[in-house]
């Protein structure tokens, strides 16, 4: 019976009506931003195609993606995604624990042998074998290779799958570790943002469970269809960046009057991100309209960057912490004082080898 | 010697004759350098403005576009730095041999660290003279090419990744530049390469415009003028 079972049994066994089905179809499609059709093939895809399960994991992380994840906007949504992963493993929201649980990844594997999506949430730290993280008295990256072997694709949600996050900052002690550094030969979709946004976790599982393969991925590994734009080109306040309008100072006029946040150190031009369009809890807002920049949760090493209220990155290479204007203009001062230095030399020797001249 | 002892400082035209003069700098590298001077100006100014806007502009946004003009007249002068460059890479290949100087260092040559070790000792001032050379100096030219040359390739490679993050994840800019993401992952390190790329070649500028009026007044040929006409003037008769 298992090996047959579809999303569509899953879903009616949860009580979820055929109607509200239906309805879930077209609101993922326009999500995924596929249209009407998109909306009858999702349809048809989860009556018919076999029960993609979901094995969620987690490393070291701070549970910011779940936290997001269960929080989607529509009920609806979450009630279906929740039923199509829960059943499975989820270590933080499942029922089972112990033994019983474990049992649940044994079986998997066996029975859904590369078949199955494995998503994580943090990532295993290498350093001292892996004894910084222990889940089910192994070390995290043993229980995550193990899994990973019969997996079809991997899910690496958040920053800290996808990127390291805080607990890779410098100097990294645990030597926490992105998922695509560890697992090198399984498709791998990241989903970063800290955490990403729960609209946008939702898509993704519904879309990868539901055609059985990963969604167009740009050159980071994340999904084209939410991650191809930066917050700044969305951003409504935009337009005052255009003017030359900005807020100087928190609390100045400008803040009143909602000008632009990059001489406040926003870092929306720099990060790609659906929170200017999607925004959060459910449409209400986003960092931006809030008052404050965005400070780059889904890009690679924000955490590292210096200040999240500076527009120019902090530079530690030089043994100090400075800005490239700081540096630069440090340089062009030891040249300039070099220059006037020569030339002083210059215009001495030019006087007294010509007095030896005269003089010979 | 210096110029001010040579008989020919009038330039009067019989004392001339005694001069020898060659044509260096053929036309479109006289008219690249100039341009590309301008474009560089140009970009350091509005570039130093993107990333530290000026103060707030009154009034609404509809009737303001400061930033804009500033981010455009950059993408501009960008364009037109790009398309000289191109250019002047063409005429390389098709110009005299001049033309090639600033694209390599001969690192493999004996003689080109000897004579170029002559010049760090002409301008540590422990060489009494300077040798005569019809096109850059081996310093000049490894200077160049380490701190113009390269660092103009590396902006107009980094300037259009940046670029292609506004024109979207469909244009040629990306398709031809999305490659500087794979080595930097986030844009920010981008931002930051090309903020300290400007003062790269600042500096160098520094040092360009010090030595070109220097060596004008030091040196055994004609310097500035050379950038203008074309023609290098010896000012002495000597051998090397
Ligand atoms: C010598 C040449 C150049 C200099 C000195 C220069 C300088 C700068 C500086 C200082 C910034 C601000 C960086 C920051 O702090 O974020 C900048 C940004 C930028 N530059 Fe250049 N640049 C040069 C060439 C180019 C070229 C050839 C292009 C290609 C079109 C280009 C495109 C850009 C773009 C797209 C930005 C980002 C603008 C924004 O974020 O709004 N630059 N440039
Ligand atoms: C942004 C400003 C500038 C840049 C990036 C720049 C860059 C260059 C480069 C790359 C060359 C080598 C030309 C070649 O072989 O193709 C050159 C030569 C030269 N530049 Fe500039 N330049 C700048 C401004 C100036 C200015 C303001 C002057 C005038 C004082 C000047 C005077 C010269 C002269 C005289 C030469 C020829 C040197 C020689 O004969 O060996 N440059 N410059
Ligand atoms: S607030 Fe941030 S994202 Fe919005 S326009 Fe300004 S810099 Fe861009
Ligand atoms: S606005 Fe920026 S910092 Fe805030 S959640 Fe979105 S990507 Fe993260």
């Amino acid at each position: 019976m298992a090996a047959t079972e579809t999303f569509y049994d899953v879903i009616r066994r949860q009580g979820i009506t055929r109607r509200s089905f239906t309805k879930f179809c077209s609101l993922t499609a326009a999500s995924l931003g596929f249209g009407p059709a998109g909306a009858k093939a999702m349809e048809q895809a989860l009556e018919t195609k076999e029960r993609v399960p979901v094995i969620w994991m987690h490393g070291l992380e701070c549970t910011c993606c779940s936290e997001s994840f269960i929080r989607s906007a529509h009920p609806l949504v979450k009630d279906v995604v929740l039923s199509m992963i829960s059943l499975d493993y989820d270590d933080t929201i499942m029922a089972a624990a112990g033994k019983q649980a474990e049992a649940i990844l044994e079986e998997t594997k066996q029975k859904y042998k590369g078949k199955y999506i494995l998503a994580v949430e943090g990532n295993p730290p290498l350093n001292e074998d892996g004894m910084f993280c222990i889940d089910g008295g192994k070390p995290f990256v043993e229980k995550l290779k193990w899994m990973a072997e019969d997996a079809m694709a991997i899910i690496a949600w958040g920053a800290c799958a996808s990127w390291g996050c805080v607990q890779a900052a410098k100097p990294n002690p645990t030597q926490a570790t992105p998922i695509d550094k560890v697992i090198k030969d399984k498709p791998i979709i990241k989903v970063p943002g800290c955490p990403p946004i729960a609209e946008v976790m939702t898509g993704v599982v519904t879309f990868i469970t539901t055609f059985g393969r990963l969604p167009e991925l740009d050159r980071q590994g994340r999904p084209q269809m939410f991650y191809s734009q930066r917050i700044h080109d969305k951003c409504y306040r935009r337009p005052h960046f255009d003017a030359g309008q900005f807020v100087e100072e928190w609390d100045d006029e400008g803040a009143r009057k909602g000008y632009c946040l990059y001489k406040m150190g926003c870092k929306g031009p720099t990060t790609y991100n659906a929170c200017s369009t999607v925004r959060w809890n459910g449409g209400v807002s986003f960092p931006i309209q809030s008052g404050h920049g965005c400070i780059g949760c889904s890009e690679d090493g924000f955490w590292d960057k210096g200040s999240f209220y500076d527009r120019l990155t902090t530079i530690n290479q030089f043994g100090i912490e400075a800005n490239a204007d700081q540096i630069g203009r440090t340089a062009a001062g030891v040249v300039g004082a070099g220059i006037v230095a020569h030339a002083a030399i210059t215009a001495v020797k030019r006087v007294t080898t010509k007095r030896e001249k005269t003089d010979a | 010697m210096s110029y001010s002892e040579t008989k020919a400082a009038d330039a009067h035209g019989e004392q001339a004759i005694d001069r020898k003069s060659v044509y260096v700098y053929e036309a479109p590298v006289r008219i690249w350098h100039w341009v590309n001077a301008l474009a560089i100006v140009t970009l350091a100014l509005t570039g130093y403005f993107i990333g530290s806007p000026l103060p707030s502009q009154p009034g609404e946004a509809s009737a303001n576009f400061l930033m804009g003009y500033i981010r455009f007249t950059h993408f501009a002068a960008g364009q037109v730095m790009a398309i000289f460059l191109i250019l002047r890479v063409y005429w390389a290949f098709v110009g005299n041999k001049h033309a090639r100087q600033i694209f390599y260092v001969p690192v493999w040559s004996g003689r080109f660290w000897s004579e170029w070790l002559h010049e760090v000792k002409w301008y540590t001032f422990l060489a009494r003279q300077p040798k005569k050379y019809v096109g850059h100096n081996p310093l000049a030219q490894f200077t160049m090419f380490f701190m113009v040359t390269l660092p103009m390739f590396f902006m107009v490679i980094t300037g259009f990744a940046l670029y292609s993050e506004g024109t979207g994840r469909d244009s040629w800019e990306f398709k031809l530049f999305g490659w500087v993401f794979s080595i930097f992952p986030n844009s920010q390190d981008v931002h930051t390469l090309h903020h300290l790329g400007m003062w790269v070649i600042l500096t160098f500028v520094m040092v360009h415009i010090y030595v070109a009026v220097r060596e004008d007044i030091m040196s055994r040929q004609s310097i500035i003028s050379s950038m203008i006409s074309g023609e290098r003037l010896f000012k002495d008769e000597e051998d090397d």
